[in-house]
């Protein structure tokens, strides 16, 4: 277990007074897609959300375990919420570039950690995260002109360019592609297959055939409990819960 | 005598409801039939036919009734050859003597016969005003029965009815609306006759009541609204340097810090500042804040005046703080959860996400809200007219005296002038003025703030 990048031990999660998740431990390994499924309000979200400590945000709801990121604990007062941000990039639902330009979007998060010293060394790092993005091309002609003048793909395209250029190590992505067409959604899905090799992914999605395209270990949520846990090809062909089995058949969900 | 009429027709109205619900219910069981809709429509549908009449004829009664009996009383009178008449004051000769006969006295006879004359035309009107108000009701409730029919759908029929009420309720206000904006326009317009617009926009001398020109008789004074024009931009520039700064970190405050419990609590508080009457403001200036401005002017070696721009301007900026802070603080608060998420899931953190993210989505919305609050500013009459002087220095000295447009027109309307000089006739100028400048700022601002929510919405 020498390469588990995010280490999850009994994880409650509380909105006011109703408990969302129950105990949830998962071990998650580097470079590799995970990904979560699960009915709508299942609770896969919420899990996502306590890994960059988005949580924080509502004010009534309330986290409770242990989550090791790299060893370090992360549910704790002491932890530094900024820097473990900038360690664990998020792409979300919607995609949601920022009402600047394009240049603007993907240059925000190495300006505001100053990781980047000239003009120079910026230019370079957005060019290299929109290649890694995939959307260079499309786009180099008009770096200028505002992200939110791109079609939904590029837009979420552009998201991911802007979550990658401050170098992390761990992408989560929630729903990446729900507001997607099909194609968009096959290019995004080529991306993560390729982002696969430099970073840890974590991936909700509602449909069970991305998971079963993009990931590697697949992890099955029900009414906020973990249900099962495994390699993607094993949950899909051979689940050893009847629960899981009933979800990707389409029984219920 | 207009008591009595309504009462008369609280009665009439009452009867035509109960008749209406009787005679429905009366029909219905001739005919063996159940009425289309609810007896009480049928009584509301011979109540508003009852009721409509009779208040059209309330109505010209009590606007045309004075006018027509004195034209008839004029138009009879016998003038005697050579004689002047003012008929304003003949009039109210006549009146005096028909309402109270031992004014007869001493008047000649024309005037006692005019009287008289007046009298009984009162009383004919009034029998006759009665006598139209019960044959109305009587009509429009005659009328309403014939059609008290059950297979009737009454109740599409009142709908209708309440609708014409609701466009008519509507109308008012926007008739009125036009009433001022006619009524500024023509008074402008006889300003302008005497003064012209050039020295009014552009002349820098504000003495309406001085003759500054040998044998000027028809403009006494002279009328250059520079000053004035400078003044108010002076105050409501102090104004926003004190709402600007205020009202923008309160909204980000409450908007991006404060907890929901907190943000219930203020954000009511601060809107209670909004309705403090301005004239109380007013006197907070004038009282407590423009001797500490003259005190501070002093201890910087500024001889500052007993009221002056900053003290007014200060005060009014209190005031509209809650104007920029609460429209800002809607403002920020619909620019999309998702772009803060975004920034934050990058690693800003929340000062960098509001100054970076959140202040630049929002900004034209803010702008809205400043420019809302200008035109606040400038309309603003009681704390300057307290706390800000009359003199009409034209000066870029905050802690001078200064007079604004609004404070001018109060001036000019203050005593018992008629509306036939220039020195009266411009406050109409300056509402003009006042008018087309805030009508402007609000209809841009209000132009800004909507293409900012139809983005976000």
């Amino acid at each position: 277990m020498s390469n588990s990048k995010i280490l999850a031990n009994s994880v409650d999660v509380y909105y006011g007074s109703k408990q969302a998740l129950f105990g949830i431990s998962m071990d998650i390994k580097e470079k590799e897609v995970t990904a979560l499924i699960g009915p709508s309000g299942c609770g896969k979200s919420t899990f996502l959300r306590c890994i960059n400590r988005m949580n924080d945000l509502i004010e009534i709801c309330k986290v409770s375990g242990s989550i090791k990121v790299d060893n370090e604990e992360i549910i704790s007062d002491k932890t530094d919420v900024v820097s473990l941000r900038s360690k664990i990039g998020m792409v979300f639902q919607k995609p949601n570039p920022f009402p600047k330009s394009i240049f603007d979007n993907v240059a925000y998060g190495p300006t505001i950690h100053g990781l980047v010293d000239s003009k120079n060394d910026l230019e370079e790092i957005v060019h290299s995260s929109l290649k890694k993005a995939g959307l260079f091309d499309e786009v180099k002609d008009r770096l200028n002109e505002p992200g939110t003048s791109l079609s939904g793909g590029q837009q979420q395209r552009l998201c991911i360019a802007r979550a990658i250029a401050v170098n992390p190590e761990i992408i989560l992505m929630d729903e990446p592609c729900s507001a997607l067409d099909p194609i968009a959604t096959a290019i995004i899905e080529e991306l993560i297959d390729e982002l696969r090799l430099n970073y840890t992914i974590i991936i909700v999605t509602h449909s069970m055939q991305q998971a079963a395209r993009v990931s590697q270990k697949t992890c099955f949520f029900h009414l906020g409990e973990l249900i099962e846990t495994g390699e993607t090809n094993k949950i899909f062909t051979n689940p050893d819960n009847t629960k899981t089995q009933d979800y990707i058949t389409g029984r219920f969900g | 005598m207009f008591f009595w009429s309504l009462v008369l027709i609280a009665v009439g109205i009452f009867s035509s409801f109960i008749y209406g619900r009787s005679r429905i219910k009366l029909n219905s069981k001739k005919q063996g039939t159940k009425s289309k809709s609810l007896p009480n429509y049928y009584a509301q549908y011979v109540l508003m036919w009852c009721l409509f009449p009779a208040l059209i004829v309330y109505f010209s009664w009590a606007i045309f009734q004075e006018q027509i009996i004195q034209n008839i009383v004029i138009s009879n009178f016998e003038f005697i050859e050579g004689a002047v008449y003012n008929e304003g004051l003949l009039l109210a000769e006549i009146r005096n003597v028909a309402n109270n006969p031992s004014f007869a006295d001493g008047k000649s006879i024309e005037i006692i016969n005019a009287a008289s004359h007046y009298s009984s035309l009162k009383q004919i009107s009034q029998i006759s005003f009665y006598t139209s108000i019960i044959i109305m009701m009587l009509l429009g409730a005659l009328y309403a029965s014939q059609k008290l029919k059950p297979e009737f759908h009454v109740q599409h029929t009142i709908e209708r009815y309440i609708q014409y009420i609701l466009i008519f309720c509507s109308s008012v206000a926007i008739f009125t609306t036009l009433g001022i904006v006619f009524s500024l326009i023509f008074e402008s317009l006889r300003f302008f006759a005497e003064v012209s617009i050039s020295e009014f926009l552009f002349s820098t001398e504000w003495y309406p009541f001085i003759p500054i020109r040998e044998g000027q008789t028809a403009a006494e004074g002279s009328f250059g609204a520079v000053p004035i024009f400078a003044g108010t931009f002076l105050v409501m520039v102090v104004a926003m340097c004190v709402a600007g700064p205020l009202g923008i970190l309160t909204a980000i405050y409450l908007a991006e810090y404060a907890s929901q419990r907190v943000r219930k609590t203020v954000k009511p508080l601060l809107e209670i500042l909004a309705g403090i009457p301005t004239i109380v403001y007013g006197f907070f200036a004038f009282v407590s804040v423009a001797p500490f401005v003259k005190a501070f002017g002093q201890s910087i070696g500024i001889d500052a005046s007993p009221t002056s721009a900053l003290a007014a301007g200060m005060v009014m900026g209190v005031m509209i703080i809650p104007f920029i802070s609460s429209l800002s603080d809607d403002v920020i608060n619909s620019v999309p959860q998702s772009l803060r998420e975004a920034s934050l899931g990058i690693g800003a953190n929340k000062a960098e996400t509001i100054k970076k993210v959140i202040l630049p989505a929002a900004l034209p919305g803010i702008v809205g809200a400043f420019l809302l609050a200008i035109s606040r500013a400038i309309g603003e009459t009681m704390i300057v007219v307290v706390a800000a002087g009359t003199a009409p220095n034209l000066t870029g000295n905050p802690f001078e005296n200064v007079t604004t447009v609004t404070v001018q027109i109060v001036v000019a309307l203050i005593g018992d002038q008629e509306f036939d000089n220039p020195r009266t006739l411009s406050a109409f100028a300056l509402g003009l003025v006042l008018f087309v400048i805030t009508l402007f700022l609000n209809i841009i601002a209000l132009q800004i703030v909507k293409r900012y929510r139809e983005r976000y919405e």
